[in-house]
C-alpha cells in the first residue's frame, strides 16, 4: 500500500508574525520558514506505516512555489521516498488545492493519503475533508490514532469533549491531531541521502485543474492589543479585585 | 438572502454552539432554516424551533445521521443547500469535520472561523493564530461559514418556529461509528465554561493539577492546559488551550504557571478578565493580564482556594 502525505511550508511556529503596513499580507521577508507543524506529524505518521510494513511507499506532495522543495527535502530526509511539487506561484485557496491534490491522488492510488490538520498560517483546516468530498474517500479528521487492518481502517478522532472512533472502508483520507505521534528528528546522513531522492515537478495545466478565484483577501490587520493591567501583592489582594472591583466571582 | 444553520446536538439536547450561530446567520439578515439531523432527535428540533429569529426547523432524522458522519450528512446538506446563499455551521470538531466537504461538492470556498460579519459577503476571521485578522469577501454564489462560537452571543429561546421532517436518508456506507470516550466530568467543558483555570509547564507534573481542580470545583470551571503542559506529558490533549488546541473566551481566565507563549496567547486573550499567576514576573502572560500575581504558584493556589 502506498502512503501520500501532504507537506506545507509555512511560517515557523516560534516567529512573531507581522502585519505588513499597507495591510496587504503579513510580511514574509527574511522570515524563518518551515514545515508545518501538523504536516511534520503528518511525515512521521506515514513513515511509521512503512516502518511497520503496512505501507510500501510513502509519497510527500507539496502546492507552492519553488522554495517548498525544501520541505520536501525535509520529508524525503524523514524517511519519505520520493516527492512531488506542484508548482504553483499565487497563494491558492483550499479547493484549488484539494483539486490539485485530487489529481495527484488519481495518479498515485494510495491506500492512504495523511494531511495536517490545518497550516498555523492560514488556519483554514479544510483541504483533507474537500479532498475527501472530491475523491469520494472516507475521512479520518484530527486524528490520534490511526489503526489500519486488511480493507478497513480504525481511526481515533480528538472531538470536543473526548475521543471518537470511526470505522472507515479503505482507501482513506487522515487529518493530524497533535496527540497522533511525536514527529522525529532527521540525521545529517539521511539529509545527504534526501538530495539523491527522487523529486519530481508537476505544473497545475499538466494536473489539468482550472485555478479558480473563490475569495478575495480585502485587508490583514493587527488584532487589538490587550492592555495589560496591574500586579496585585498577594493572594487576599487578587480575590478582593476579583470579587469587588471585576466582579466575576461571587 | 436565505441562510441553513447546521444544529449541533448530541440527538438529546441542542448545543448552545448551535445559538451563537444562529446570532451570527442572524448579522447576516434575511430567512435563517436550522438543520437537525440526528437519529431519534425530535426533541432537539422542538429546542431549536424556539431560537429566537429563526423560521422554519428542518428535522432529517435517520440512523444515518445518528453520529453527524461527514460522509454521510454532506448529500444531505447539498440537497438542502438548493436556493441557500449561506450554510452556516459552528466551527466546533463536528462542523470543522462536516463544512468543507460541503463547500467542495458545491465548489465554493469554505471561510473558516469567522468572527465578524460585515455585510452579506464580507467576513472577518483571525489567521496566524489571531496574530492578523483577514477581511475575506466571498466570490461565491453559496457562502459556506464556519462560526467562531466565542465571537457571537447566543440567540435568546424565545421563538416558535415550523418544524418540517424532510425524508432523504443518505448513508454513503463508506464510515461508521464505532464509540466515544467522552472525558466523563462533573466540570463544564472548556469551550462553554464561564470560567477556566490552566496550568503550564511550572505545574511540574499531571498530579499537581489537583490543586487547580480543587479551584475548579469551588468556580464551577472549567480545567485548561498550555500546550507545554500537554507535549511534556502533564495532561491530556483535549484539555490545551491554544493556537493548536481550544480556542477561548471566558468570563475569568486563570492562567497558573504559564509563560504565555503566542500559541497560548492566541487560545485565551479574548477572556474577558485574565488573572496570571507566575513566579517569573517578567513572563509575557503579564502583558495580558488584568491581575497579575507574581507568587510561588504550588503556595498561592491553595491559598486562593480557601479565600473562595
Amino acid at each position: 500500500m502506498k502512503v501520500l502525505v501532504t507537506v506545507k511550508r509555512v511560517i515557523d511556529y516560534n516567529v512573531k508574525v507581522r502585519v505588513k503596513s499597507d495591510n496587504s499580507g503579513v510580511d514574509l521577508n527574511n522570515v524563518k520558514m518551515a514545515m508545518n507543524p501538523f504536516c511534520e506529524i503528518a511525515v512521521e505518521e506515514a513513515i511509521r506505516l512503512k516502518e511497520a510494513g503496512i505501507a510500501t511507499e510513502v509519497v510527500a506532495v507539496s502546492v507552492g512555489e519553488k522554495s517548498c522543495q525544501e520541505q520536501l527535502r525535509t520529508a524525503l530526509a524523514l524517511g519519505a521516498d520520493r516527492a512531488i511539487h506542484v508548482e504553483a506561484e499565487q497563494e491558492l485557496e483550499s479547493l484549488n488545492v484539494a483539486k490539485l491534490l485530487a489529481k495527484v491522488v488519481e495518479a498515485e492510488q494510495p491506500g492512504i493519503v495523511i494531511l495536517g490538520k490545518q497550516a498555523i498560517d492560514t488556519d483554514n483546516n479544510q483541504t483533507g475533508q474537500m479532498l475527501s468530498a472530491l475523491t469520494g474517500m472516507a475521512q479520518g479528521t484530527f486524528a490520534s490514532n490511526i489503526e489500519i487492518k486488511d480493507d478497513k481502517a480504525l481511526v481515533t478522532r480528538e472531538v470536543d469533549g473526548g475521543l471518537q472512533t470511526i470505522e472507515l472502508a479503505m482507501p482513506i483520507i487522515a487529518t493530524t491531531d497533535l496527540r497522533l505521534n511525536e514527529p522525529r528528528y532527521a540525521s545529517l546522513p539521511n539529509i545527504m541521502k534526501a538530495k539523491r531522492k527522487p523529486l519530481e515537478t508537476k505544473t497545475v495545466e499538466e494536473l489539468g485543474v482550472t485555478i479558480k478565484e473563490h475569495t478575495k483577501l480585502l485587508s490583514v490587520t493587527p488584532p487589538e492589543e490587550r492592555q495589560a493591567g496591574i500586579k496585585v501583592a498577594d493572594v487576599a489582594e487578587l480575590v478582593d479585585k476579583l470579587k469587588n472591583e471585576a466582579k466575576v466571582i461571587g | 438572502m436565505s441562510i441553513l444553520v447546521i444544529a449541533e446536538h448530541d440527538n438529546d439536547t441542542l448545543k448552545s454552539a448551535t445559538l451563537n450561530t444562529v446570532t451570527a446567520a442572524a448579522a447576516i439578515g434575511g430567512d435563517v432554516a436550522v438543520l437537525v439531523a440526528g437519529s431519534d432527535c425530535q426533541a432537539v428540533a422542538q429546542e431549536a424551533a424556539k431560537i429566537s429569529g429563526v423560521s422554519q426547523v428542518i428535522v432529517a432524522d435517520n440512523v444515518a445521521y445518528a453520529n453527524q458522519l461527514a460522509e454521510n450528512m454532506q448529500p444531505l446538506i447539498v440537497e438542502l443547500a438548493a436556493g441557500k446563499t449561506h450554510i452556516l455551521a459552528p466551527a466546533t470538531t463536528s462542523g470543522k469535520n462536516i463544512m468543507p466537504g460541503v463547500a467542495a461538492l458545491l465548489d465554493v470556498a469554505q471561510i473558516s472561523e469567522v468572527t465578524k460579519i460585515e455585510s452579506a459577503d464580507v467576513f472577518e476571521r483571525p489567521i496566524y493564530a489571531g496574530n492578523a485578522l483577514a477581511k475575506v469577501q466571498s466570490l461565491d454564489s453559496v457562502k459556506v461559514l464556519t462560526v467562531r462560537t466565542t465571537a457571537f452571543e447566543e440567540a435568546a429561546l424565545e421563538g416558535s418556529a415550523a418544524v418540517e421532517a424532510h425524508g432523504a436518508a443518505h448513508d454513503a456506507g463508506k464510515s461508521s461509528y464505532i464509540g466515544e470516550e467522552v472525558v466523563e466530568s462533573e466540570r463544564p467543558e472548556l469551550t462553554a465554561a464561564k470560567v477556566i483555570i490552566s496550568g503550564g509547564r511550572g505545574m511540574g507534573n499531571g498530579e499537581n493539577f489537583s490543586i487547580l481542580e480543587a479551584v475548579a470545583d469551588k468556580l464551577g470551571a472549567a480545567v485548561g492546559a498550555s500546550r507545554a503542559a500537554v507535549d511534556a506529558g502533564f495532561v491530556s490533549n483535549d484539555m490545551q488551550v491554544g493556537q493548536t488546541g481550544k480556542i477561548v473566551a471566558p468570563e475569568l481566565y486563570i492562567a497558573v504557571g504559564i509563560s504565555g507563549a503566542i500559541q497560548h496567547l492566541a487560545g485565551m486573550k479574548d477572556s474577558k478578565v485574565i488573572v496570571a499567576i507566575n513566579k517569573d514576573d517578567e513572563a509575557p502572560i503579564f502583558s495580558v493580564a488584568d491581575y497579575g500575581l507574581v507568587a510561588d504558584l504550588f503556595e498561592a493556589v491553595p491559598e486562593f482556594e480557601s479565600n473562595l
